[in-house]
């Protein structure tokens, strides 16, 4: 019996919804690490039962949890909870799974220590969180993690140590990075699963990159986009990218919701459109794909950077079956009327059932899901705390 | 034997009581006693002090004998209320809303 597991991320905990392949009756459970920011909670592919979540949180900082029984019990990775005494220093538990050091060592080829603050002058990178962790896809111990100030890390060992990827800050362009409104961080990480050693990230406010050796080398792939924000408007970088997202099918096209325009790109991110189309308003957070159709893609149109609420306080997902352009609204069981929540860039996923199940989460505390592809909504639950990420899980 | 006081996030991330005991050889001070607790619970490290600075987190203070040690050195002898146990040394959460 297929089943769906929808992985909830909230400002005060996190909480894990789960329905069979019907997806009419759901069960909640949480919440867990309540009072505590769950940045993003992310399965793995080739272990749905394996599951990391970044737990963070202004007074006492970062910390990774990890579940191996899909969500029922966690530790931190290296530390099991319950574990007996040590009896030598040797066996004493390390501690290091929140331990995030950039690397400023020489390899790097710059004294990677400062990038560029919102006044213009450098400003050291300091840590603070992880935005966005993204599992292997095809080993249940390597994962990615993207930080707050931008930095991409990788462990190989279930999370328990973390070792940056120094390349992307050091590839010359790192000091010329700005933080967005919301910070320097790198919140979209695109595995391509046809080619291990390509990556994809992005960063706001510095655009999106691209390395095809395995993280040791990299490259700003904006060219095409226009920020009309920043003096150049078609700089390298300084581009302020909300979400980038992939269909497995073609790993070389790429769908890009930036902080006004959908872009869209044919060839790996050398070179972006726009296929904003007839959108009421091109600005907005999230973007996804359609399980099953790899040119039927979806946003949720945002009113401006000034104003982060639906347009017109009608909620609508825009769904678009041309990949851009030609858009059409998505209104049956959202509210329109009174609206004016917001949708986090990390907060709309889909699984892989038969109809494509599409689900969002709002600032108001309500997860969406649609069990026919976006034809009609229905609310999983409505009074979450704020939802900072939506992922979800197809179980077999 | 040193009684700690942590903050309630913090109890949940050891799994601890309110408070915790903690042995720690040589003179006691705020440096060697959040030693002794980070090696007895690693999965606090981070969480009280930078992992690579040491620093003190911003949000929390270290209060003892009715006396804020925030910004006394960690290398500072604890009072002797505190090392002979009459006085927790308390980790404390700043209040703040959200």
């Amino acid at each position: 019996m297929s089943g769906v597991r929808v992985l909830v991320g909230t400002r005060k905990g996190a909480f894990i919804l789960t329905s069979d392949g019907k997806r009419e009756k759901w069960d909640v459970s949480g919440p867990h690490f309540a009072g505590w920011e769950m940045y993003h909670l992310k399965g793995s592919p080739a272990d749905p039962n394996r599951i990391y979540a970044s737990q963070t949180s202004g007074w006492f900082g970062q910390v990774i949890q990890r579940s191996d029984d899909g969500g029922k019990t966690w530790h931190q990775p290296g530390t099991p909870p319950g574990a007996p005494a040590p009896t030598s220093p040797e066996d004493m538990p390390k501690g290091n799974s929140n331990k995030f050091v950039y690397d400023t060592s020489a390899e790097t080829g710059n004294p990677l220590t400062t990038h560029q603050w919102y006044d213009g002058t450098q400003h050291p990178w300091e840590f603070k969180r992880v935005w966005h962790i993204e599992p292997s896809l095809a080993d249940p111990d390597t994962v990615y993690a993207g930080i707050e100030d931008a930095g991409l890390f990788r462990s190989t060992d279930g999370g328990e140590n973390w070792k940056e990827l120094s390349g992307l800050r050091g590839h010359g362009t790192g000091p010329k990075w700005q933080p967005g409104a919301g910070g320097l961080c790198l919140h979209t990480i695109i595995l391509d699963p046809t080619d291990p050693k390509r990556i994809y990230i992005a960063i706001s406010a510095a655009g999106a990159f691209r390395t095809d050796d395995g993280g040791k080398s990299w490259k700003p792939i904006n060219q095409g986009l226009r920020s009309q924000y920043i003096p150049d408007p078609k700089a390298e970088v300084g581009h302020c990218v909300h979400h980038v997202a992939m269909h497995p099918s073609r790993p070389g096209v790429l769908f890009m919701q930036k902080h006004w325009d959908v872009m869209r790109s044919d060839n790996a991110g050398d070179l972006w459109t726009e296929v904003s189309g007839n959108l009421p308003t091109d600005f907005g957070f999230v973007i996804d794909i359609h399980a099953h159709e790899p040119e039927t893609i979806y946003v949720v149109p945002i009113k401006s950077d000034g104003e982060h609420f639906p347009p017109e306080g009608k909620l609508r997902v825009y769904r678009s079956r041309s990949g851009g352009n030609e858009w059409e609204a998505l209104t049956k069981g959202l509210p329109q009327s009174n609206c004016y929540v917001n949708v986090l860039r990390d907060a709309m996923a889909v699984d892989s059932l038969d109809k494509c199940g599409v689900y969002f989460g709002t600032t108001g505390g309500q997860v969406y899901a649609s069990a026919d592809a976006g034809d009609s909504w229905n609310p999983i639950v409505r009074d979450l705390p704020a939802v900072l990420s939506v992922e979800v899980q197809t179980l077999k | 034997m040193i009684r700690v006081e942590l903050p309630a996030h913090l109890r949940n991330l050891a799994q601890v009581g309110r408070e915790v005991q903690v042995d720690v050889e040589g003179q006691a001070t705020l440096r060697a006693v959040l030693d002794t607790l980070e090696a007895r619970y690693p999965m606090l490290r981070g969480t009280i002090r930078d992992h690579v600075t040491q620093q003190r987190r911003p949000f929390l203070r270290f209060f003892a004998c009715e006396e804020d040690l925030s910004h006394e050195s960690p290398d500072d002898p604890l009072p002797d209320a505190v090392t002979s146990g009459k006085e927790p040394l308390v980790i404390l959460g700043a209040i703040a809303g959200g």
